[in-house]
């Protein structure tokens, strides 16, 4: 299937997708948050009458409008980067992965396009309500579109509702509302959104502090706060039972993955949860070194969040790479013998098929049924290959907790100190507070570096590996690509990170 | 319902599907084309943020069909995404970075501290316009040219010309089509421009628009008469009853004559346009675009059906036959193509909602009114 594997170029393909995909997810999250606070904001001005809620839902929508464009421009690659840098996947998986990126399209992209310009231009165009009703379209929009791109993406980490046809060599869909509704799917959506729903609020917290701060826009700014860090609160809750709901489902599909982010080398019955701890990088699978310079570990947590069961037993990347029988583990070296005959025996197939010969075709077949579940496997050469790195999907995973479950607790302190009418003196509050955005938005990228880095070297999980997936190009060409994609996207982030503390330095109009 | 039409019915749908989506954006080059001819007619500032505001009102449904279109393909014929995107990796990705400058422009230009400065982000405008839609219209071409790919048993993709499909802009016949696609949209941006501006305020705006229709018409034409004699004479790629593809001799010519009602939607098309210019240069009135535009959706059509229909491989290898792709190699499972389908029925809504947005902000026309700090 794959004669030569150049690594080098497979490992820059990687670094391509996962730099524009960083660069893309620095804006949507801020998006698919704000875009429904201009919305909320928008309907009490729409309630009230109040022009004070008008210029300030213009003001936010001007700083939305200003990250929705470079969203747009860091988005269009990674359509097409799927064929660009991915092209054996783009066949193999084509006919279940193509159908939600098209579907994206029709039923999002055109609602977010159409009533941007009704929202940005059609103040003095259409009623008071049809603009309403197009910022809560822009923002139904935009939260759709994550909502089939996410479905596309939970579909890679559990491959659900399809067959392999060994005839075409590609993965068929055979029931799309199984690919819809798979638990992963809408713990990935809705983990994905409400956390997004995190960073818009936190946007607004930063800004309306740095105006707090400097006395300038306080009942703006105060307004602002009120709405931002109720939802803001409430999205915090849903993020946190969704993350639990994740990593239930990492638990039950992607064990190696949770292993990786938990540092789990040998399993336990009862596993503990590590709180904090400093990774040992010389360590190795299979060797006798500690995993930690140093941990912190809750007893028994590990069990109650991967399993719901405190005593239960949660697979270490040792039995899961060397296998574990008392556990019914089996290792990677095993599915990659099982794996290699998949891939064989579909080699046999084609060419007895090829040459005719029915009855060769017939036991190749049925050698490939019995093995197809560990096709992937058979492209690995070794079974430590099958361990995503450890030390960055535990700290991503970590660093992504920690701050994730302070946000409430800022929330709901700024409700606490407007409540008081007192938040303005709050000085050790607000000022810290200014840095919310940035820490909101590690937190988001962490989240998606636990998701990516912890699932290599798999683009399908356990049946295509990125070896596979990569298009036929040298690795010069992507390199050429990857840095002028870095130029490029680094130029307009600072235009915009310019154009942006300018909009926020001259403010929003006051009457 | 629709799960009891046949594979190939399934197929001819999604290929009149992904043309449609083609042809319409198409039509929506025109903001392409006003980005450039920006250049041309505007003498000031007033005018030129007149033309970009009028513009940036409708750049993202330009560019959304342009995705969709990706995706279209992506989900109906994923053989042609992985094949075109994987193999002529330099085509696309010129034309995707195009589109990303594209993007921020609008935004970003007028700002305050914008890094750059108005005058990139118009170049960053005058380069998608330009560059992008030539690239574009060389990669569709290529659907009579031919391209330069091998495919494996495991429909693996290998491309043996070293410029990754940048070589495609170097055929007489793309390029042509590449500059039609060109000249074609400023006319088409001129024709918008005219409907959608107030110019009482800019009277001479409206004239050099009316000029600029009529001469950049004037260049689109000999490139239109270049593609349309030399598909009416070339061999063309041809899928046998063994289903082997094979040179035939006016392949695409025996197209049209095999399929009036293709010629016919060409012609149609054509005769729109020329009317839509004729309106604007002759009868000054401010509709060309609706019969221009239209026509140019109308060609398009007949442009991608010549291209896909009548067992013709719409992505022919030069180098190797028997890869070429056709609708049927190439197309999704049956069940993939009857899910899009009913997921296609919703495109009517779609259009009709768009139809509805943009029939509401453009009741009154743009004036030099809502140039103000919120503007483009």
């Amino acid at each position: 299937m794959i004669d030569n594997i150049d690594l080098n170029m497979v490992n820059w393909a990687r670094a391509q997708f996962a730099m524009t995909a960083m660069y893309h997810w620095i804006f949507v999250p801020l998006t698919l948050g704000l875009s429904w606070l201009c919305a909320f904001y928008e309907a009490i001005y729409v309630k009230t009458g109040n022009d004070e809620w008008k210029r300030l839902s213009q003001f936010w929508m001007k700083l939305f409008g200003i990250n929705f464009a470079i969203g747009v421009a860091t988005g269009i690659i990674l359509e097409f980067e799927f064929g660009t840098n991915w092209s054996n996947y783009s066949w193999m998986v084509g006919d279940i992965f193509g159908a939600p990126l098209a579907i994206e399209g029709i039923v999002a992209f055109f609602l977010e396009a159409t009533f941007f310009a009704v929202m940005f231009f059609g103040w003095e165009r259409v009623s008071k309500r049809f603009h309403l009703f197009s910022t809560f379209m822009v923002a139904l929009g935009s939260n759709l579109s994550a909502l089939w791109i996410l479905v596309a993406n939970a579909w890679m980490q559990y491959p659900v509702g399809m067959a392999f046809n060994p005839d075409t060599a590609r993965f068929e869909m055979q029931n799309i509302l199984e690919v819809i509704s798979s638990p992963v799917a809408i713990s990935k959506f809705t983990h994905a959104t409400s956390s997004s729903f995190i960073v818009g609020s936190l946007f607004v917290l930063s800004i309306s502090s740095w105006y707090l701060l400097r006395n300038r826009h306080v009942r703006m700014a105060q307004r602002s706060i009120v709405v931002a860090a109720v939802f803001g609160l409430l999205s915090s809750l849903l993020a946190g039972f969704t993350g639990d709901e994740s990593a239930f489902e990492n638990a039950n599909h992607q064990p190696m993955k949770l292993a990786a982010y938990e540092g789990l080398y040998n399993g336990e019955s009862g596993a503990g949860l590590v709180a904090a701890g400093i990774v040992n990088t010389s360590k190795k699978v299979g060797d006798d070194q500690d995993p930690f310079h140093f941990e912190v570990r809750i007893p028994g947590l590990l069990s109650l969040l991967a399993n719901r069961s405190p005593g239960s037993f949660v697979p270490g990347i040792n039995d899961l790479v060397y296998g574990n029988e008392q556990e019914n583990i089996m290792g990677v070296d095993e599915k990659i013998e099982k794996g290699k005959i998949a891939v064989s025996s579909l080699d046999t197939y084609k060419l007895a098929k090829k040459a005719g010969n029915i009855k060769e075709a017939e036991s190749a077949l049925a050698t490939f049924k019995e093995h197809q579940n560990y096709l992937g496997y058979g492209f690995l050469e070794s079974p430590e290959e099958a361990v995503p790195p450890v030390a960055i999907s535990f700290y991503s995973f970590h660093i992504m907790v920690i701050l994730g479950s302070l946000f409430p607790l800022v929330c709901l302190a700024y409700l606490f100190f407007i409540h008081k009418n007192t938040l303005s003196k709050q000085v050790w509050l607000l000022l810290p507070g200014v840095s919310l955005f940035f820490l909101s938005l590690i937190a988001s990228q962490a989240g998606w570096v636990v998701a990516e880095v912890g699932r290599q070297p798999w683009a399908i999980q356990g049946l295509l590996p990125v070896t596979v997936a990569r298009s036929n190009l040298t690795s010069g060409t992507i390199q050429t690509t990857f840095y002028m994609f870095v130029f490029l996207f680094t130029i307009l982030l600072i235009a915009e990170i310019r154009i942006m503390l300018k909009q926020i330095s001259i403010g929003p109009k006051e009457s | 319902m629709i799960g009891n039409l046949d594979l190939v019915t399934l197929q001819h749908i999604w290929w009149v599907l992904c043309s449609v989506v083609g042809s319409l954006f198409l039509f929506l080059t025109f903001v392409q084309g006003g980005q450039t001819i920006l250049w041309q007619v505007s003498k000031n500032e007033v005018e030129k943020s007149l033309i970009i505001n009028s513009l940036g009102r409708k750049w993202e449904l330009t560019f959304t069909t342009l995705v969709l279109f990706g995706g279209a393909l992506f989900a109906a014929f994923p053989k042609f995404y992985a094949t075109s995107f994987g193999g002529a990796y330099w085509v696309w990705i010129l034309i995707l970075f195009t589109f990303i400058i594209q993007a921020v422009s609008y935004e970003f230009r007028k700002k305050p501290n914008n890094f750059l400065g108005a005058g990139t982000y118009e170049f960053f405008l005058l380069i998608n316009g330009s560059v992008g839609l030539l690239l574009i219209g060389a990669a569709v071409g290529t659907f009579f040219t031919g391209s330069n790919f091998t495919l494996n048993d495991y429909n693996f993709v290998t491309w043996s010309h070293p410029l990754r499909g940048l070589e495609a802009a170097f055929s007489l016949f793309n390029l042509s089509l590449g500059l039609f696609l060109v000249f074609n949209a400023r006319v088409l941006g001129s024709l918008y421009l005219i409907n959608n501006i107030d110019f009482k305020p800019v009277p001479e705006l409206e004239y050099r628009l009316r000029r600029a229709c009529f001469s950049n018409f004037t260049w689109s034409l000999p490139f239109l008469l270049y593609i349309l004699v030399s598909l009416l004479l070339m061999s063309g790629f041809g899928l046998d009853e063994n289903g082997l593809v094979a040179m035939v001799k006016r392949k695409y010519l025996a197209n049209l004559i095999g399929q009036p009602w293709i010629l016919l939607i060409l012609l149609t098309g054509v005769v729109l346009v020329v009317l839509g210019v004729l309106r604007c240069t002759k009868n000054m009135k401010s509709s060309g675009i609706w019969f221009a535009g239209p026509g140019t959706v109308l060609v398009g059509l007949a442009i991608f059906f010549t291209a896909g229909f009548n067992n013709t491989p719409f992505y022919p290898s030069k180098v190797d036959l028997q890869s070429s792709l056709t609708i049927f190699n190439a197309s999704s499972s049956h069940y993939t193509l009857t899910v899009m389908t009913y997921v296609a029925l919703t495109i009517p809504f779609v259009l009709a909602y768009i139809s509805y947005v943009w029939y509401a902000m453009d009741k009154k026309k743009l004036g030099t009114e809502e140039l103000g700090s919120d503007a483009y």
